[in-house]
């Protein structure tokens, strides 16, 4: 557009048609993408600075070589410490090995370092115990045991995980439903005046900070329906996944929508002039001609609760057991985060596990994003193209 | 016949499903809106807004808090605003729309935007304090702890990367309401590109680029997994003073009394004020955004 208006100008020779440089468009120009790149940048940093702080689980020593000394009192894997697994072989740290593990994780001291013995905490100052916990960690990831504080600790994450998927599973069922409903609501039946007011009450709604919603979870929504169910603990999945509904509802209303008034007029028109009612077109033809989007909807809803962390804080009783139970209490992973990283020591094993839940984190809602970006947008505008 | 009445009857109870479940989700707002206000308007008051807590926060105000997520927004939007604006007007004005690396860019920001708050509290903790503060400790002060641990800059840093999404989208979508004629007219008249950016295209945005503000401070303010380790703090009987100082938050204070309190039922009235003082603050500056913007949209729609 640039270049079409400055050859309009009343200039005749060839030489005053080129673009003149002038330093300030220059260096404007430059600043300004440059700064756009910010936003890739923070994706690419946010990646590489959460994996780093997880890497010392996979490899302690590289890493404590790696970080500043002031804050690391703590955290001391040494230098001379390395140590074998003889569980199945395949990973040795180092030559000079000084502690080995067997199978059944008991810890078997060599020669330099026999007079340690297993200190119990996390934030261990010796050496040998430093580096068992790495190997103690390892397998105790797939384990069924969330205890991060005790004398021995093990960091299971199956029951994360099992709290995690019940609290979507639920939040899904709930949400979903209703604000698909709602969308085809506004988007099909109600009259104009009704639809102007229910979409901003629903964008307030998304506005609503989670920490308000989980208070309310916390104080009114637990003893009500504590009181309708009568189960035992007041604060459950069962709580925690309808309240994590609440913050759900407003993307996936808005995100279907969005793709329900972006179907072509044509459609409509077309079933209602072939004799079909308005619930009909919008039953039959509105909403299969959406379901791309909103399918996508329900994966950012998906990710919108799986990253949830203070509702599931202070709503789902942050107790980590793997029950199919509802009325349970369970611990979500973020929430696991949210909860123990401000007591955790920096750097011990302890927090490059809670780093570690991060990144599984970020990478599934990274993905599940990608996901609802690239497939399901891609198939939803070749539809409408008559194209699929 | 009977096969019309069917299809009535299965149409009439489709519709209603429709309908109640818009109207369910109305009244849940409204609920959530009335036992918060119910709840918190005896507590409410002039005084509770501009006291200390006291008792160990078993009576008393909420100053410390309103004043440090005020600082915090404050310091967020610093960052956040200019970094945001001038990415939008990349995306607006320079950037091809099919070009790879707007594409690239806009992806970016989608995903900004969908990476879970907690995640960025993660962030900042590894990159600011870990990395950037304990970096700049060693360097400038000799491995004195000043700038490794968390305090309110780096919180502000880490939820200006959260609402960064906010302010470009807002940002970018008043710009493209800013008339081609415009532009066009400023071009034939001899300016420069830039020259139009600056003369036409901003100041033509400047209620776009409040409204991404906006709406910034009011995640910014609601927001407390990015900041639980970044800086806020459980009580502080000061005011943070500088930049390297811990500070208290409202949604954080919300948190800690409801949850961790040595007496949790003593402080509910003020627990269900502060949560009211924060529905309010974000309800205003949202209302207002959603004002602003209608404007936006319609001076763009004729």
């Amino acid at each position: 557009m640039n270049q079409n208006t400055e050859k309009k100008k009343f200039v005749f020779t060839k030489e005053s048609l080129k673009k003149k440089f002038r330093i300030s468009e220059f260096l404007s120009e430059k600043i300004i993408t440059s700064v756009a790149f910010l936003s890739i940048a923070i994706i690419i940093l946010i990646f590489f600075f959460v994996f780093r702080e997880t890497m010392p689980i996979f490899k302690s020593q590289t890493a404590v070589e790696s970080q500043p000394a002031t804050a690391m009192v703590q955290e001391q894997y040494g230098v001379d410490s390395s140590l074998i697994l003889n569980d199945q072989g395949q990973e040795q740290y180092g030559v000079d090995s000084t502690v080995m593990v067997n199978a059944n994780g008991q810890e078997q001291y060599g020669v330099t370092e026999s007079g340690l013995q297993d200190t119990g905490e996390v934030s261990s100052t010796d050496n040998a115990a430093g580096s068992e916990h790495e190997v103690a960690v390892l397998k105790s990831l797939v384990g069924k045991d969330w205890l991060p504080v005790s004398d021995h600790p093990r960091y299971g994450l199956i029951p994360l995980f099992v709290g995690t998927l019940k609290i979507t599973l639920l939040a899904i069922l709930f949400a979903a439903p209703i604000a698909i409903l709602a969308a085809l609501f506004t988007a099909a039946f109600a009259p104009n005046w009704l639809r102007e007011i229910i979409k901003p009450a629903i964008e307030l709604l998304a506005g609503f900070p989670s920490v308000v919603i989980g208070f309310f979870a916390l104080m009114v929504m637990a003893s009500f329906f504590q009181g309708i169910f009568g189960y035992e603990s007041r604060l459950n999945a069962f709580v925690g996944g309808i309240a994590m509904a609440l913050a759900a509802i407003p993307i996936i209303y808005t995100i279907t929508e969005d793709a329900l008034t972006a179907i072509p007029a044509s459609y409509k028109e077309a079933s209602l002039a072939l004799g079909a009612t308005k619930w009909q077109t919008a039953l039959f033809v509105t909403l299969p001609a959406a379901t791309p989007g909103i399918f996508a909807a329900i994966l950012l809803g998906i990710g919108r609760v799986f990253g949830e962390t203070m509702i599931a804080l202070m709503a789902t009783g942050n107790a980590a057991m793997t029950s199919a139970n509802p009325f349970e209490s369970v611990r979500t992973l973020a929430a696991t985060i949210g909860a123990e990283m401000a007591e955790v020591v920096f750097g011990d094993t302890h927090y490059s596990v809670l780093f570690l839940i991060g990144s599984l984190l970020f990478i599934f809602t990274f993905g599940l994003n990608a996901l609802a970006e690239f497939y399901i947008k891609g198939k939803l505008v070749r539809r409408f193209q008559g194209k699929s | 016949m009977k096969k019309g009445n069917r299809k009535r009857i299965i149409g009439g109870i489709f519709t209603g499903a429709t309908g109640v479940s818009a109207f369910l989700i109305i009244a849940i707002i409204i609920l959530i809106l009335v036992v918060i206000i119910l709840g918190g308007k005896e507590t409410f008051s002039w005084e509770f807004l501009t006291a200390f807590p006291e008792d160990g926060m078993l009576k008393g105000g909420i100053f410390p808090a309103i004043y440090g997520t005020a600082m915090l927004v404050l310091i967020m939007s610093v960052a956040a605003v200019p970094f945001g604006t001038l990415t939008a007007i990349y995306l607006t004005e320079y950037a091809g729309e099919k070009s790879v690396l707007a594409q690239t860019i806009r992806f970016a920001v989608r995903t900004l935007a969908t990476v879970p708050s907690i995640i960025f509290g993660l962030f900042g903790l590894g990159f600011f304090i870990r990395f950037v503060g304990t970096g700049m400790d060693t360097v400038f002060l000799g491995g004195e702890l000043k700038w490794g641990q968390p305090n309110i800059l780096w919180a502000s840093l880490t939820m200006a990367l959260l609402t960064l999404p906010v302010v470009i989208v807002s940002v970018e979508e008043a710009i493209r309401a800013v008339p081609r004629e415009l532009r066009e007219a400023s071009l034939a008249l001899g300016a420069t590109k830039w020259q139009t950016i600056r003369n036409i295209v901003i100041p033509g945005s400047f209620s776009g680029i409040l409204t991404g503000t906006i709406l910034a401070v009011s995640r910014g303010a609601g927001e407390v997994a990015p900041i639980l380790f970044t800086g806020a703090a459980y009580y502080l009987a000061t005011l943070p003073a500088s930049l390297s100082d811990q500070f208290m938050n409202l949604g954080y204070h919300i948190y800690i009394l409801s949850t961790q309190s040595s007496n949790v039922d003593q402080t509910l009235p003020i627990q269900f004020a502060t949560t009211l003082v924060l529905l309010l603050l974000t309800f205003v500056l949202n209302f207002t955004a959603v004002i602003i913007r209608s404007g936006i949209r319609k001076r763009r729609a004729k």
